[in-house]
């Protein structure tokens, strides 16, 4: 089916996310102000006003009451989903990067960058039911992890909230303990990626996550071991991925660094989003339309239609033709 | 280094254990590989800063022998005249001039030493001074510092050299008896260096040899594919053997930049520049010939970068490479190069010039040998304001009579093209219009083989062409020209026969408003790609010549380079590191089907496809073969189809383990999620487990009023 074109950010895309039913899509930017759509006809639903800066993530609450978003204003922003009022606002001493919800909804990790002579850092805040209730003395981290190199651009839960997995820029994935802040395992260097990870994506029932790096590759790792499972090889950096929850495909999104594109034909770029047989780990095919790297992917829980974001400012939500659940390799 | 032990306590302890430093030679001490008892070596430093090395070396000093002696008043008038001569050559060092003395008679000893800036410096002083005639009786004798250590060593009877027992060497052609008939080819990307086969039924490379840092700055085959040869700042080293790659033989030239082998491999051509020591100075050129297989300096040529400069320009500092060329064929028998108003042929039996003298050709600027005879052609341009018109003649070696002239008038510029065979030749002469404002370009093809060297004029339909690309079919009587105006110019074949007279040029076809700029004949002839490189986005068109027609149509984006295997069959176009991206090389067969792709970051050199020496079949033979080429392709029709069979066989089998692979990991991941259904529903404070409901498509029907129109229907 055609593509569905959704200009609302005047800025690059930096994130994607659906909520669990797969109704709402919400979308983050350079420019200041997360964005929610209708994940059907890509309508625009409304903004969330407040933030000072670029946002670079967001999570929302299980039940789509609470939005969760990390912004380079040095500040995490719980909203309300419906109204689009900020409810409580986490304050940091340099940008925030990436936010996830723990199982519950009660936890969240958020990740700060590397700022001003600070290392970057991942925080662990409580987050309240009721937001009028004691929200303001629960702004201290629960737990604070410091350690890896450079910026670490995303971290989330690992089963039972028993674990955080973060990945960076130093190019090593990192189990850590929730509870004790203890480093559990490390990505092996070896079969690691070679250069800076720019994302993560999560199966659904969180047993296997995905990751992208600007060393052309994806992989797949078990959640528990931190386990190797697959590599998937393109001829572009990488900047988002995701998974099909229905199918056993893989969407890898990238493209020419922002910098180099402008020497460079469109054709050049290679703008696509590659689908790829999760099992097989051959390419199966591509979606053009974007003309400057893709930034952000989400599919749809119900995988049927996913979207992307680009350094072109635009979401493209596709819904899938029928012939794209006959693919047989 | 922590703990450096002085020479005091290194004798202090001597003497405690009783031994004797004077008769230890603390260099011959050596450690156990892999030991090094605290020690700290000191090569690391010397590794880090390489100037250090150059100053503490000997290689910068010279003895010059057969001084007059003179006492002592006179003493500084002869280091005058000493420093007058060696100053004029190089910078000679401060204190860098010292004449030892005689302290009983107090008259100097007749020599002196002469220390430079530069190695380079002092191998030139040695060089131009040796001999110098002070006067009748004091004949300089000029020796390297470093080498009057060497000659100190030859011993006084001669010994017979022992004769090494024989050992065989390795077959270095084994790969041409690949049961496969796979070609070979190297690849350079980021500091490793490959040789793989092209195993097009694989649709993949095998790898054949791998090694980091194999080379420092390029590699390249022989042009029998004999050899491989690396280039280091030492010097170049060639490799080869049946199985895998060893060192054959080095080849010492510091700096070397160039290489180049002579056709019939036996010789390999090595050239460096230097940096002279004063600015005003031109740089200084080195060229070695080395015998291949021995490792032997055959001679050596050295002097200022202006008298190798004459000539074409390009190459290096305006050196153009390479400096000799060879003939033709395969005994390498002669080599020449230009110089001003001559050019010198060298014969390699004795390494001298043909005739003890060089042919004198005022003004050339141009020559090339001929592929297969030896046979030079000369161009000579215009002088005189047009007075004297341009000229090409063919020159037969080493009888040196001139075979055939043609003069040419107001040239602007002249390029020669040679068909492989040495058949014809086609001189591309670029004229000035009456106004000589613009020029245009014409054709004078030469057949050297028919008596008499007929010459024949071809002109363009439109004289105004530019001539973009001209290539001769390998071993054919075709050449095919680009011409016209970019980004679509037209493409044009020619035959030097006619359907009718075999001595006349006549045009096959011309294919109008093609994306080419470069054109690359398949060495089996008749097939030819028509490319668009570089600026054309890789357009690559494949062309059949006998049938004229366009077999197939392709596209490698951004291609820099592309390669025919020796054989023809197969075509590898690449992406080399000059663009940033998308690196890596495409291999196609020779009718346009793409059939494996590789990619790889920082892909510094050209795909070089190894040669293969020429075939020993008879051209009869050849037809033959290719007459019957039903009967002989059905043995590896078969083949083929068994490689697919088992291709696909394996690839069905590899599918199957990943399956099962992967359900093993489903599964284990299922019961884990079971086990912790109970703890996920304790954290959403137990609210129910719905999350295992599976999505389900549901049809809903929508059904919209667009319009309600009422309209009255009248009955008749």
């Amino acid at each position: 089916m055609r593509p569905i074109l959704m200009k609302g950010h005047e800025r690059p895309l930096t994130f994607l996310k659906y909520n669990r039913d797969g109704d709402l899509l919400f979308s983050c930017a350079k420019d200041h102000n997360p964005t929610v759509w209708f994940a059907d006809n890509g309508e625009r639903l409304g903004t969330y006003r407040g933030h000072n800066g670029a946002v670079w993530s967001c999570d929302i609450s299980r039940d789509s009451s609470r939005l969760i978003t990390g912004s380079a204003d040095q500040t995490a922003k719980i909203w309300d989903v419906k109204s689009g009022t900020p409810l409580f606002t986490f304050n940091f001493d340099s940008p925030a990067r990436s936010v996830d919800f723990a199982v519950g909804d009660q936890i969240a990790v958020i990740t700060t960058d590397p700022f001003m002579g600070l290392t970057s850092a991942i925080h662990i805040k409580h987050i309240a039911r009721d937001p009028d209730d004691r929200m303001a003395e629960i702004g201290e981290s629960v737990l604070i992890l410091k350690g890896p190199q450079g910026r670490i651009n995303r971290a989330v839960w690992g089963p039972l909230n028993r674990t955080i997995i973060s990945a960076g820029e130093d190019t090593l994935i990192r189990i850590w303990d929730s509870e004790t802040g203890k480093l559990l395992k490390e990505s092996d260097k070896e079969e690691g990626h070679k250069k800076p990870i720019t994302s993560l994506s999560k199966s659904a029932d969180g047993s296997h996550f995905l990751t992208g790096s600007l060393d052309k590759s994806a992989k797949l790792w078990d959640t528990r071991s931190l386990k190797l499972i697959k590599t998937y090889v393109t001829e572009r950096p990488v900047n988002a991925v995701t998974m099909s929850p229905l199918l056993d495909h893989v969407v890898l999104g990238g493209g020419q660094d922002a910098s180099a594109v402008t020497t460079t034909d469109h054709r050049a770029g290679k703008f696509e989003a590659k689908f790829y047989d999760k099992i097989l780990t051959e390419e199966i095919g591509g979606v053009k339309g974007h003309f400057g790297p893709i930034n952000a992917l989400a599919f749809n829980p119900d995988g049927r239609s996913f979207a992307s974001g680009g350094e072109d400012g635009y979401v493209r939500l596709h819904h899938f033709d029928p012939d794209y659940f006959n693919i047989k390799l | 280094m922590a703990d450096v032990m002085s020479m005091e306590d290194i004798r202090a302890t001597a003497a405690r254990l009783n031994v004797d430093l004077s008769s230890l030679d603390l260099d011959s001490i050596r450690l156990p590989a892999g030991e090094d008892f605290g020690v700290i070596s000191d090569d690391e430093d010397l590794k880090k800063d390489e100037s250090l090395e150059f100053e503490e070396g000997f290689g910068n000093i010279i003895v010059v022998d057969n001084l007059p002696v003179v006492p002592k008043e006179k003493f500084e008038k002869l280091e005058g005249v000493v420093r007058k001569i060696y100053s004029q050559i190089g910078v000679i060092k401060e204190d860098g001039l010292w004449m030892p003395v005689d302290p009983d008679t107090q008259k100097t000893l007749g020599y002196c030493f002469i220390e430079y800036n530069t190695p380079q410096e002092a191998e030139l002083a040695k060089e131009k001074t040796n001999g110098y005639k002070l006067d009748r009786s004091h004949i300089f004798a000029v020796n390297m510092f470093d080498d009057i250590e060497k000659f100190m060593k030859v011993p006084e009877e001669w010994a017979p050299p022992e004769t090494k027992p024989y050992t065989p060497g390795e077959n270095l052609q084994k790969w041409l008896t690949d049961e496969k008939a796979r070609d070979q080819f190297v690849i350079r990307a980021g500091s490793d260096t490959e040789v793989l086969w092209n195993d097009a039924r694989q649709s993949k490379p095998e790898l054949v040899y791998t090694r980091t840092y194999w080379t420092e700055s390029f590699v390249q085959w022989s042009p029998m594919g004999t050899y491989l040869a690396t280039v280091h700042r030492q010097g170049a080293q060639v490799w080869g053997g049946a199985t895998t790659f060893s060192r054959l033989m080095r080849y010492a030239h510091p700096q070397v930049k160039l290489i180049d082998f002579s056709p019939g491999e036996r010789f390999l051509v090595t050239y460096s520049s230097h940096e002279p020591s004063n600015p005003r100075d031109t740089h200084r050129v080195v060229i070695n010939i080395f015998d291949v297989r021995t490792g032997k300096v055959m001679r050596d040529f050295k002097g200022s970068a202006d008298e190798f400069a004459i000539g074409g320009t390009g190459g290096v500092s305006g050196v153009s490479w390479p400096v000799f060329r060879w003939s033709g064929g395969k005994d390498d028998k002669y080599f020449a190069r230009i110089g001003k108003n001559v050019v010198s042929v060298y014969e390699t039996e004795t390494f001298a010039l043909i005739d003890k003298k060089s042919i004198k050709v005022e003004n050339v600027i141009d020559f090339s040998w001929s592929p297969t005879d030896p046979i030079l052609a000369l161009f000579v341009p215009e002088l005189g304001g047009g007075n004297q018109p341009a000229r090409v003649s063919l020159v037969q070696i080493p009888s040196k009579e001139e075979l055939r002239q043609k003069n040419l008038f107001s040239v602007s510029d002249c390029k020669m093209y040679w068909q492989s065979n040495g058949d014809y030749l086609a001189v591309k002469v670029d004229r000035y219009t009456k106004t000589k404002k613009s020029t245009y370009t014409g054709f004078e093809l030469f057949r050297i083989k028919e008596r008499d060297i007929p010459i024949e004029v071809l002109e363009l339909e439109n004289k105004n062409d530019k001539i973009i690309a001209f290539a001769w079919e390998p071993k054919g009587h075709r050449f095919a020209v680009i011409h016209g105006d970019n980004p679509r110019p037209d493409v044009s074949f020619y035959s030097m026969r006619s359907g009718t007279n075999t001595g006349r040029v006549s045009k096959l076809t011309t294919l109008k408003g093609k994306q080419a700029n470069a054109l690359f004949w398949s060495p089996a002839g008749r097939f030819i790609i028509l490319a668009g490189l570089k600026g054309l986005n890789g357009q690559l068109e494949f062309y059949n010549v006998d049938e004229l027609e366009t077999m197939a149509q392709g596209e490698h984006f951004m291609a820099t380079d592309v390669e025919w295997d020796p054989t023809g069959r197969y075509v590898v176009t690449a992406v080399t590191s000059v663009h940033e991206m998308e690196n890596g090389f495409n291999v196609w067969s020779f009718n346009g089907k793409l059939l494996y792709r590789i990619l790889k970051d920082h892909f510094f050199q050209v795909i070089l496809v190894r040669p293969r020496p020429p075939s020993f079949l008879s051209p009869e033979k050849e037809e033959e073969i290719a007459k019957n080429l039903k009967k002989y392709s059905k043995k590896y029709e078969a083949e083929d189809q068994d490689v697919s069979m088992l291709l696909s066989e394996q690839d069905r089998e590899k599918r199957r383990m990943l399956k099962e692979e992967w359900e093993r990991w489903i599964g284990e991941w299922k019961r884990l999620h079971e086990e912790e259904k109970l703890e996920r529903q304790k954290l959403r404070d137990g609210e129910a487990s719905d999350e295992e409901e599976e999505y389900e498509a549901k049809e809903v029907e929508i059904e919209e009023l667009l319009d309600v129109s009422e309209e009255v229907i009248s009955f008749d």
